[in-house]
């Protein structure tokens, strides 16, 4: 048995999956952030597996996997700076509690 | 066969901490094994022939994300309160099976243009001439810098104290 392109995209497919569902499903803000990282991975996972086995000559999927990492740096650093604004303002960082902006 | 085996364990090893991320109720043990995780993912991008790709996923996830996410829920003092699932578990369960489903039985179904050339042994090289060249990706490289100006002015000004 080899390993080949099915396999690292299901595996990308399965985190993808579960990243959402903490996405979806979690109370805590940084946990839903936490979840959006491992979504984020999980595309990374695919570009590079397609990069692997498509054009192995090419490292066209490898740079935009490498794009994809300096916006979730960002991503991660501009969004735990909102949580932590949040947290100095209601003491919570419940995502159902935050609802300022809901009617 | 080494390479098989590898992947089982990187495969077995990312998915068990991702569950564990999401399922946990401890935010700090979910936030050790999202650290485990993203170890997971740089293996499989050594087994992708990805040399580069997997010290980046190292020293920005591992290194720089995971200390800000600790650091976030040490700020933030919410341990005791733990992240239970809210109302919609059952829904969300129910969203992201069928998801991962559809793309799955896509991924089986699609039949894959596979090249079987061996990759370059390092790839560092690769991407340097891919990233900087004239006809590369020169653009995007010089709007990054700019992306994360921004984003360190915007985090200093969201946590700066207006108190005082």
């Amino acid at each position: 048995m080899t390993i080949g392109l099915n396999n690292y995209l299901i595996l990308s497919a399965i985190l993808f999956s579960i990243g959402l569902y903490g996405a979806l499903a979690k109370h805590n803000a940084i946990v839903i952030l936490m979840s959006i990282e491992i979504m984020l991975s999980a595309t990374n996972i695919a570009f590079v597996a397609f990069s692997r086995f498509i054009t192995p000559t090419d490292l066209t999927g490898q740079v935009f996997a490498l794009f994809a990492m300096a916006i979730a740096a960002a991503e991660t650093a501009v969004g735990l700076a909102i949580i932590i604004a949040i947290y100095r303002n209601k003491e919570t960082i419940d995502a159902n509690k935050i609802d300022l902006m809901k009617w | 066969m080494g390479q098989v085996i590898a992947f089982w364990i990187f495969a077995v090893a990312i998915v068990g901490a991702a569950l564990g991320v999401v399922l946990l109720e401890n935010v700090f043990r979910a936030a050790i094994l999202l650290i485990t995780c993203f170890l997971g993912v740089a293996g499989i991008f050594i087994l992708l022939s990805a040399d580069f790709l997997a010290a980046m996923q190292i020293l920005i996830y591992v290194g720089a994300i995971a200390i800000l996410v600790i650091l976030a829920i040490m700020l933030t003092r919410e341990l005791s309160i733990g992240s239970p699932s809210n109302k919609f578990k059952i829904p969300a369960l129910i969203i992201a099976g069928l998801f991962g489903l559809g793309i799955i039985l896509t991924v089986i179904n699609t039949k894959w243009l596979i090249n079987t050339t061996t990759p370059a042994p390092t790839t560092t090289s690769g991407l340097a001439v891919k990233l900087f060249s004239k006809d590369g990706f020169i653009l995007p490289v010089e709007i990054i810098p700019t992306v994360l100006l921004a984003t360190i002015l915007g985090a200093i000004v969201l946590i700066k104290d207006k108190k005082k």
